[in-house]
């Protein structure tokens, strides 16, 4: 049998964003010897994006954001962190054995502390034709953009909530495409609301302040307190109704626009990616301003099961420099839970970092209040609405099997499959849960999905290398 | 052809080509599978399991899975897989 490759640490983080970068960073200077693993073939997360190879920015073109994924970069190729891309975790088990995919096949990875920093995923709430191709997310057209240097169709509507909206907007507007409309959720009071708290970032006001004026330049028009209310078309997006919205989110039922676009791009916030914590059975709470489920930590980002750290956006939304901070303040603790940095040292940078912390947290909370679920969205799904895109499970389904006793998600998935499809439950969990906490009480009540592996699909081939069953070890029969 | 290249300080790699279902796709080094894709005009990646509707590309992070279809021979997710010269695409996912 070949043997899968293994490596001990004294550290593994996961996720090469912001977090995991700055906690591998933090613990490697303090003396640790660690592991950094993602999926990607390079650090820097999904804001911090690397350019694949092949594609490259003119000076001129670059960002506040590429050079600060270009300085991640470098941090961590000067570093002596063991960096491992294209590293596909499934499996975590005991304290901890880290299995994971890689290029070079089936590897394992050991260390006594591990630190969780898998960032974020989207959150779409339903409508009739959100599963059209060319209907695609508000980050995955950031994507598109950025590492892929295209705009998503030769017209497009952005909608949803969030800075993102305007960010994507006027990139596509640089980038030679169309906007046909900006449709935000917000009302100008929302914004208006926000601003003081914005106005304590004046850098990143600054960068929105601009895509504004870009749009405004392009004659965009920004629809405020609007929402896709469906999306239409044969095989592919051909139009897109936009229709009003209240201060929760609820349609009313108002006139109607039409815009013949061949592309959506949408985001309703962003969701923690805590299936580690999860997995491994850390306690969790259930807090909206995060984002949704979150690990229960303490300011250093312990949890609740020893020598497990989490940070960044997967343990709650909070924004990219937020997230360093957090996982410098992980790494340093597992330095000094590994004992190679003293008490002192620690009370001392911490005082710096959560101080930064707390000036930043104005700034993070608006957003995070802008892109905040909108559970009264959730309760105007059509009932033939798909809601678990793997599995087609459309809203009635769901309620005829909260009807039939369903009262936790875990439940519900074992009645309807919604949350077994390859997603594992991602794109469709927080709608799911928010159906059932409309009957069960609350979303505490409605829980969350139980976390085992894998942890992404994998093919099975790619666990069993080159085993065969000739390798199966078939002892000597024993003498009659 | 919906995704449009600009080229506002994008230098791209060379060109090259692949096939998806017998289509010849041209495509950059450096793209996905999934954005050259979108890029020639094919967002129809697969069809959905129960309502057999067609599907594409979602979340172009690897996480939607909605972008899984046959890269020589094998189940891979589209937007993980960079676009290489000769590559065979088939336009169908796991069912």
């Amino acid at each position: 049998m070949a043997a899968a490759a293994h490596q001990s640490a004294d550290l593994i983080v996961i996720g090469a964003g912001p977090a995991g970068a700055a906690a591998a960073l933090a613990a490697s200077h303090a003396g640790m010897e660690v592991v950094l693993l993602d999926e990607a073939a390079a650090p820097g997360g999904q804001v911090y994006r690397a350019r694949p190879a092949g594609l490259s920015l003119a000076p001129e073109a670059s960002g506040p954001d590429d050079r600060a994924g270009d300085a991640l970069r470098a941090a961590v190729a000067a570093s002596s962190v063991t960096w491992r891309a294209s590293a596909l975790v499934w499996s975590i088990s005991g304290a901890f054995r880290v299995d994971a995919v890689t290029p070079s096949g089936h590897e394992s990875f050991t260390a006594p502390r591990l630190i969780a920093a898998t960032g974020a995923h989207e959150r779409v709430v339903p409508f009739p034709g959100w599963t059209l191709p060319g209907v695609i997310g508000l980050a995955a057209a950031t994507i598109l953009l950025k590492s892929q240097g295209m705009v998503p169709g030769r017209r497009t509507v952005v909608a949803g909530c969030g800075p993102l909206l305007a960010a994507v907007a006027a990139k596509i507007v640089a980038g030679g495409g169309t906007v046909a409309a900006v449709v935000d959720l917000a009302g100008p009071s929302d914004w208006l609301r926000a601003l003081p708290k914005l106005a304590s970032r004046p850098d990143l006001l600054k960068q929105g302040v601009g895509w504004a004026l870009k749009l405004r330049q392009a004659r965009v028009p920004v629809l405020f307190r609007q929402t896709a209310l469906r999306a239409e078309g044969g095989e592919a997006l051909e139009r897109v109704v936009i229709g009003s919205v209240d201060a929760v989110g609820c349609p009313t039922g108002g006139a109607e626009r039409v815009f013949e676009v061949d592309a959506l791009a949408v985001g309703h916030g962003l969701v923690p990616g805590s299936e580690i914590p999860r997995l491994l059975r850390a306690a969790h709470r259930f807090d909206a301003a995060a984002g949704g489920w979150v690990p229960e930590r303490d300011g250093f980002g312990r949890c609740s099961v020893a020598g497990l750290y989490a940070a960044g956006d997967g343990a709650g939304i909070a924004g990219a420099e937020p997230a360093r901070l957090s996982g410098y303040l992980a790494g340093l603790a597992a330095a000094h839970d590994s004992r190679f940095v003293d008490a002192a040292t620690v009370q001392r940078e911490a005082a710096t970092i959560q101080a930064e912390q707390a000036r930043l947290r104005g700034f993070a909370g608006a957003v995070g209040r802008l892109m905040r679920a909108r559970p009264a969205m959730v309760g105007a799904i059509a009932p033939d609405t798909v809601v678990c895109r793997c599995e087609d499970i459309r809203r009635a389904e769901i309620e005829a099997a909260i009807a039939a006793g369903a009262r936790e998600v875990n439940q519900l998935k074992h009645f309807t499959r919604c949350g077994m499809g390859p997603c594992q439950g991602r794109f469709c969990g927080e709608t799911a849960a928010e159906l059932l906490a409309r009957h069960v009480g609350s979303r505490e009540a409605a829980g969350y999905w139980t976390g085992r592996p894998p942890l992404r699909p994998v093919p099975l081939a790619d666990l069993l290398g080159t085993f065969d069953y000739s390798d199966i070890p078939v002892p000597e029969a024993a003498p009659l | 052809m919906n995704a449009m290249r600009f080229d506002n300080g994008f230098r791209r790699g060379e060109t090259l080509s692949f096939s998806a279902d017998g289509v010849t796709v041209r495509a950059h080094r450096g793209e996905t599978v999934a954005a050259a894709l979108m890029a020639a005009g094919m967002l129809g990646l697969r069809r959905s399991p129960r309502d057999g509707a067609a599907r594409g590309a979602f979340c172009f992070m690897g996480v939607c899975q909605e972008c899984a279809v046959h890269i020589e021979g094998a189940l891979k997710r589209a937007c993980q897989v960079p676009a290489s010269q000769g590559l065979v695409v088939e336009l169908r996912g796991a069912v």
